[in-house]
């Protein structure tokens, strides 16, 4: 074994792991404040991706103004999908909200199949900055600042949900409800504002990854999707922290496994990862078991 | 008390004699080639399509466990059964592979039905429906990559032993069997959990035990309808059974009603008939299931959904009122 190659691999599972983090932090944080997997997550990865391929290649937007635009549409489709789909039915069984998150993320990935058919397009180039040098090897721009941006991002986030007064709000809907609504708290203005952060996030993501790998379709954020959400459940559905490292820990081994297993059953072992956890510690690595109260 | 039991047995005999009258118009259509192969072969994927509708029905209309990977079931079952007419009980008659490797690859998807269960249904939460969509995904990935079973290019080859009669027996065992578990203490049990997992815990019953039999249930069934479609087909391949595929059945559930048989059976025969007669619309088809699906969603449950559909109704009423 060569230990280059091993960093090498190292390196790329860090880059597709700080992908699945963010993207897994909007799962996170939507499962924490309004206890629903929101399936439509992952098409808001693809929207995203879609934004800055239209703002740019359509409309020949410069590259810099098309980012923050498509950040703000995925925001808006967050909070959108929320207001039309999940709150009315915030007091309905679990199951129901299920089937309309499946039936949101279906009708998006229909709706851009349509549009946009499903050929495969290219995405522009993003990243133009030279790669970075380290000894014997150099590392690709996009590897970095992804990396880097994810890292950020995170440390932001992080900030934010511990130390504004809207954080506060958020950990105060997450952990009761009903209490926080006594306090004083708006819970719609909550739970709007997860959302917007959680696609936000999500756009970053679907940028970052379609610079990395840059042919989009209609159906790149449904398997990207359920990757960041294994994610979160490894590290722990509904801590933040948790999300960063099941992020981080599934991308190091799907790459390992691609480079020293075997490349086509990467997601069998993923999946299997996944079941292990979940055999000896359900909460996930981070999660702590809290008995259920009546 | 008596009279109660004459009438159900008489219902009994009732439905049965429906169940054979049934067969027999189709037979005798059949013979009498009013019935053409392209019409028989609806037939056969409508019942097909009520062993897959009417078996995940149990998981998420009666247990209340949202499951999004049935076509991976059906995959296994599929393969499995079409590996073992093919290669293991090639040397057999048909009459008797055939039911055998029906079963075969009804057990073998119970089988991957337990690995899933087991860790998945011991939780609560809804881990069941993101596992249940990357287990689907996980198999067909893994069946692209079995060249003993062909991989991308499919399977091929596979003796077409599915006809009607079995399809349509097969279709009926399976709405029975649900029916009289449902029916029983068992199914109670299920249903109870639906209703309130931590009432039904306290009432004693076992619930992790109770999710994971009818998940299992299910995942025999799917199973044994794939191996009806390997066997009709002929030839399989890892792309019929997408995501699509699952979300084309749950469709079927949610039309039908969740935790209703005879809606299901219903929503089943239409959705099948009906997207074969709506060639022309077919690119919109995935994007109305989808619509059907929140929709369907927010007018059972939404209150202002409710109140909008109830003021349609009024002005209409008012409309017929003033002519």
């Amino acid at each position: 074994m060569n230990i280059s190659q091993f960093f090498l691999q190292l390196i790329n599972g860090l880059n597709i792991g700080s992908i699945y983090a963010l993207v897994a932090l909007g799962y996170t944080m939507v499962y924490g404040i309004a206890k629903l997997i929101n399936f439509a997550h992952g098409e808001i990865i693809m929207v995203g991706s879609y934004t800055v391929f239209v703002c740019t290649t359509l409309m020949g937007m410069p590259i810099w103004l098309s980012i923050p635009v498509s950040i703000i549409v995925c925001a808006g489709l967050g909070i959108c999908i929320e207001k039309v789909a999940y709150k009315p039915l915030r007091n309905a069984s679990r199951i129901y909200l299920l089937i309309t998150a499946i039936g949101i993320s279906f009708f998006l990935q229909s709706l851009f199949q349509l549009i946009f058919t499903s050929n495969p397009k290219s995405f522009p180039t993003i990243i133009q900055l030279p790669p970075l040098t380290l000894g014997s090897f150099s590392i690709s721009a996009n590897y970095y600042l992804t990396f880097v941006v994810s890292v950020i991002l995170m440390i932001v986030l992080d900030r934010f949900v511990k130390l504004t007064k809207t954080g506060r709000a958020m950990r105060a809907v997450s952990e009761d409800q009903g209490a926080a609504q006594l306090m004083g708290i708006n819970i719609n203005k909550t739970i709007s504002i997860t959302f917007a952060i959680g696609s936000a996030l999500a756009a970053v993501a679907g940028i970052l990854y379609s610079s990395s790998y840059p042919l989009i379709n209609p159906f790149m954020g449904s398997t990207l999707g359920i990757k960041a959400f294994i994610a979160a459940v490894v590290g722990g559905i509904g801590i933040i922290p948790g999300a960063v490292l099941g992020g981080f820990i599934l991308g190091i081994i799907e790459s390992l496994t691609k480079a020293y297993i075997s490349s086509q059953m990467t997601d069998a072992i993923v999946f299997l990862v996944l079941i292990v956890v979940l055999v000896f510690k359900p909460a996930g690595l981070l999660g702590k078991n809290r008995k259920e109260k009546v | 008390m008596k009279k109660l039991k004459e009438n159900k047995k008489l219902l009994i005999l009732a439905t049965l004699l429906g169940i054979i009258g049934v067969f027999a118009i189709i037979t005798v259509l059949t013979q009498q080639g009013i019935i053409n192969r392209y019409y028989s072969g609806i037939l056969l994927s409508t019942c097909i399509n009520i062993i897959l509708v009417v078996s995940l029905n149990l998981t998420t209309g009666f247990l209340g466990q949202l499951t999004l990977g049935h076509a991976g079931f059906m995959a296994v079952g599929a393969y499995a059964s079409a590996y073992c007419t093919k290669v293991v009980f090639a040397s057999l008659p048909a009459i008797v592979s055939f039911p055998l490797a029906l079963l075969v690859g009804g057990l073998l998807a119970l089988v991957f039905g337990v690995i899933i269960g087991v860790p998945t249904l011991r939780l609560r939460g809804d881990y069941l429906a993101i596992i249940t969509l990357a287990f689907g995904e996980v198999i067909r990935t893994i069946l692209l990559n079995l060249s003993f079973v062909g991989g991308a290019k499919g399977y091929s080859g596979i003796p077409r032993y599915s006809n009607f009669m079995w399809a349509y027996f097969l279709a009926v065992a399976t709405v029975i069997i649900i029916v009289m578990l449902i029916k029983s203490r068992h199914g109670r049990a299920i249903i109870s959990v639906r209703e309130d997992e931590i009432a039904a815990e306290a009432s004693g019953i076992n619930t992790s035990y109770y999710k994971i039999l009818a998940f299992i249930f299910a995942a025999f069934f799917a199973g044994v309808a794939g191996g009806l479609y390997a066997h009709y087909m002929g030839i399989i391949e890892p792309k019929a059974f997408t995501f699509n595929k699952s979300i084309e059945i749950l469709v079927m559930v949610v039309l039908g009603g969740m935790g209703n048989i005879k809606g299901a059976i219903v929503s089943a025969i239409v959705l099948t008939i009906l997207p074969e007669l709506l060639r022309s619309v077919s690119s919109y088809r995935t994007m109305i299931y989808a619509l059907v699906l929140i929709i369907m969603m927010l007018a059972k449950n939404s209150p202002a959904f409710k109140e909008i559909i109830r003021k349609i109704k009024n002005k209409i009423i008012k409309k017929e009122a003033q002519e």
